[in-house]
């Protein structure tokens, strides 16, 4: 080979080996955005979410995952923005079908303001997740006592979300309202308390270890 | 120049001479600094003194410490010596470069070697062993079947004369349950200041390591298993909380403050639980040394769930926390 030839091999080595690594770097950097609540006055914020049974879009179709509504539109997103010292109103629209949780503990809800959820305009602070339809999914932010359940869609519903996320409204689900108290500022990690990564060890891999599917931070700024 | 003389006067030095100097060097650092780690360190060395298991620890931390004093002075000296009187002068022709002379088959020295080092590690040995024995395994998870416990321990979480604590780690957070209160479970860790408490600690899903640092208790919670640790006489105060094993995504997030407080505090605190979580003690498991989810959803076993509580002896909600300085005297079981 000429050596012309030869330093364009190289050229062309050099160049794979530096688009893998810059791959691997923007992979392994990418992060969900970040949604803002929306301000209600001027000590308080909403913040919308969804559960999806599964995301129906790449990169992983077949995982449930949570979506955030940012103005008028839908985000992928578990990571969210809502000021410090103020109450945050929480809509949840649950569109995933239930099951039990792990431990019957996270059934109750906890240090929500008020003490209970409200699950289509009924106060609940308890659900038997051992029974009925279930516990589709939680929110529960450890580090502040905060948790809120979800109950399941009925498995016998013949109106089950199954098109990409987000789902429109028109499919059953269940509507959840719930206010917390933010105190100072900083990053809250929350997640879901119910084993709901089918197909993954113990329920608990996949999405429940993914940011942006079921789980993310609380980012209680000043 | 100074090299060369440095160099000519060791010449003039015997070996006997040369370890003569070592050894007094060593001896003067020793003297100085094993009371320094003793008196100055020894009390900043962790896990704190919050427990008696934590001074133990303490005081296990300033032994070791006192003893490898001595080891690392006598490297430390012997290279310096080394570097200061046995440097090859940097103008040292190449062919006149060498080696040291070869120590083997100093039969002194062997000996020293071998003597010294066995009884500084059998010495600990026993130390160690003695300290596991007299404290109850130290803080350190001690399996199902603990070798040494403290009296009015029984195989039977709910007939121990000590405070029960069952500490169930999960992807990802702690809770606790009180089998003696009525199997109630809490997601706050709060103990009696004064008292021997066991931790029965297991795991709902992956290992999990339950860490109470400043309380000197570490004990592995693995699923499917019952790893007891005790602690006695815990002070009055905060606890510090980790997970000490590797165990997802939030592993980080398993950090909690728990509280010590005094007894009447702690039975106002156990008290109130019950009340907030009356309601939701139906739908617990019955008490058990540990739980074993379903193979196919990672769920609790359904046998394991209690009938509801007020047929099972649970008494009533107390009306409202009622502090007492009383020792606390454990409510029925709700199984």
């Amino acid at each position: 080979m000429a050596k012309s030839g030869r330093i364009a091999a190289v050229l062309v080595a050099l160049a794979a080996v530096v688009a893998v690594a810059a791959g691997v770097v923007v992979y392994l950097v990418a992060y969900p955005p970040t949604a803002s609540a929306s301000p209600v006055g001027s000590a308080s914020a909403e913040v919308t979410m969804q559960t999806v049974p599964a995301y129906n879009q790449d990169p992983e179709p077949t995982w449930v995952s949570y979506m955030i509504k940012q103005g008028d539109s839908w985000v992928h997103t578990t990571m969210f923005q809502v000021p410090a010292h103020s109450l945050v109103h929480f809509t949840v629209y649950q569109f995933d079908t239930g099951s039990p949780l792990r431990n019957p503990f996270m059934n109750q809800t906890a240090n929500l303001v008020g003490g209970a959820e409200n699950v289509n305009g009924k106060d609940v602070s308890l659900i038997d997740a051992n029974v009925g339809d279930g516990v589709g999914h939680s929110f529960a932010i450890p580090a502040l006592g905060v948790s809120a359940i979800f109950p399941g869609v009925s498995g016998d519903s013949t109106n089950q979300c199954d098109v990409a996320a987000p789902c429109p409204m028109t499919f059953d689900h269940n509507t959840i309202t719930f206010t917390i108290q933010t105190g100072d500022p900083g990053s809250y990690a929350w997640q879901c308390f119910v084993p709901c990564a089918l197909g993954y060890p113990i329920g608990f891999g996949g999405p429940m270890s993914t940011l942006g599917y079921m789980n993310g931070f609380m980012e209680v700024v000043a | 120049m100074a090299d060369t003389k440095a160099s000519e006067e060791s010449k003039e030095l015997t070996d006997r001479d040369h370890l003569r100097r070592i050894g007094l060097i060593w001896l003067v650092l020793t003297l100085v600094c094993v009371p320094l780690v003793i008196f100055v360190l020894g009390p900043h060395l962790p896990p704190g003194t919050d427990s008696e298991q934590a001074r133990n620890q303490q005081e296990d931390n300033t032994v070791l410490a006192a003893v490898a004093t001595p080891v690392l002075l006598f490297i430390w000296v012997y290279i310096g010596y080394a570097v200061k009187n046995w440097r090859i002068p940097a103008d040292t022709p190449v062919e006149e470069l060498q080696d040291g002379p070869p120590i083997r088959g100093h039969r002194g020295f062997q000996t020293a070697w071998i003597v010294i080092t066995s009884v500084t590690v059998f010495a600990l040995f026993v130390f160690g062993t003695q300290e596991l024995w007299t404290d109850y395994g130290s803080g350190t998870g001690s399996g199902s079947s603990p070798v040494w416990t403290p009296a009015g321990y029984s195989t039977n979480a709910k007939d121990s004369k000590l405070l029960v604590v069952q500490v169930i780690g999960q992807q990802w957070r702690w809770t606790y349950r009180f089998p003696q209160y009525g199997g109630v479970e809490t997601d706050t860790l709060v103990i009696p200041a004064g008292k021997t408490v066991q931790f029965d600690v297991t795991s709902l899903d992956v290992i999990h390591s339950f860490w109470a640092i400043n309380l000197g208790v570490k004990a592995d919670a693995n699923p499917g298993n019952n790893n007891i640790a005790f602690v006695e006489d815990p002070s009055v105060g905060p606890v510090d909380i980790r997970c000490a094993e590797l165990c997802g995504t939030y592993h980080g997030a398993m950090a909690q403050t728990g509280q010590v407080e005094k007894q009447a505090d702690f039975d106002a605190w156990i008290a109130g639980q019950i009340v907030l979580h009356y309601d939701l003690l139906p739908q617990l498991p019955a008490y058990a040394d540990f739980y074993i989810p379903q193979t196919d959803g990672g769920y609790y076993d359904p046998s394991q769930v209690t009938p509801p509580a007020v047929d099972s002896g649970l008494p009533p909600p107390p009306p409202a926390p009622a502090p007492s300085s009383a020792a606390p005297s454990p409510a029925p079981s709700s199984s």
